[in-house]
């Protein structure tokens, strides 16, 4: 919401004991500390995924230990690993069956621009031709600690987003289109190569 | 204190009952009304959530010859589950009950030759 109190008398009346929030800022803060990540891994990333949620780096400490195996549960997709050819449409009807708000966060080197096997006929360069990412978190693997910081920093996206106004996420947008085109196979590549998305 | 009706407690736990679910389903429906809006779309909506496309027909067929092994499975299946008490008591049993069970196992016997004979047990494509 628009909520036009000045930051200095919110500070003076939380000294006083009285807090006061807006709607948006409580729904961003429950949002960024329950996010539900889909369960998949696709590779060698994903074994560092599962590392970061057991208990010696604990993703439950920032609410996002819950993996769902469906899609429609979900609000986090880690793109964890190499995403082939054969297996991005299945990303992205997956991703197109995630209830909005959705974020995506690529992990790893192949994730973002298909890493060492760049030069492979059969790796997509970067999951981003398809999807939209957030957060891409560099590395081969990247360690946990970095996938935390990664997912601290869609949390801290999360919690800036606007429920109204011009600048408002895709999500709260009533006219902005959130269905992404799933890819065919194409005798030599998928067709189309990339998905024209803003 | 007046004498209540105990149907009285009936009825308003029912109404807490329905209003319940009711009250987190409508400030769900009036927040995505307000704020976030529903956004179907052909891959959301689709049935299965396995990422791959729905292939084929859903009429699925198979062959009727299939329920003939799955009956004599069923019928060999429980008459097994009959002679394991047998086999539990079997030195204690009297002379009697020992040719009883003997015949029931000729019978199963005789049953599973003429189910082979009739061609039960032949798998013809």
């Amino acid at each position: 919401m628009n909520c036009s109190m000045d930051q200095e008398l919110q500070n003076e009346l939380s000294n006083r004991g009285v807090h006061v929030t807006s709607l948006e800022w409580i729904y961003n803060w429950g949002r960024s500390n329950s996010i539900w990540p889909m369960q998949f891994g696709l590779a060698c990333c994903a074994i560092e995924m599962i590392a970061t949620t057991m208990a010696r780096y604990d993703l439950a400490r920032f609410g996002a230990e819950v993996y769902r195996p469906s899609p429609r549960q979900a609000d986090l997709m880690i793109v964890a690993g190499t995403v082939t050819k054969k297996m991005a449409p299945l990303v992205v009807r997956l991703y197109n069956q995630m209830a909005e708000p959705k974020y995506v966060i690529a992990m790893g080197a192949c994730a973002i621009s298909g890493g060492p096997f760049r030069d492979g006929y059969n790796v997509l360069k970067g999951i981003d031709l398809y999807i939209p990412v957030d957060v891409y978190i560099p590395g081969c693997p990247p360690r946990p600690e970095a996938l935390l910081d990664g997912i601290m920093k869609l949390q801290k996206k999360i919690r800036e987003q606007k429920l109204l106004g011009p600048d408002r996420p895709r999500h709260a947008d009533r006219e902005a289109s959130c269905d992404y085109p799933v890819p065919d196979y194409g005798p030599n590549d998928l067709i189309p190569t990339c998905n024209a998305y803003t | 204190m007046t004498e209540s009706s105990p149907y009285l407690f009936l009825s308003v736990l029912l109404g807490v009952a329905v209003i319940f679910p009711l009250i987190p389903i409508a400030l769900a429906r009036g927040w995505s009304l307000a704020f976030t809006p529903l956004k179907p779309g052909i891959e959301k909506n689709a049935t299965y959530e396995c990422g791959i496309a729905t292939t084929g027909s859903f009429r699925v067929q198979f062959k009727s010859q299939y329920y003939v092994y799955g009956i004599i499975f069923l019928i060999f299946d429980v008459e097994a589950l009959f002679l394991i008490p047998i086999a539990v008591a079997f030195l204690d049993l009297p002379i009697g009950a020992v040719v009883a069970t003997f015949v029931f196992m000729l019978l199963l016997f005789e049953c599973l030759a003429w189910a082979w004979f009739k061609g039960a047990l032949t798998w013809d494509g």
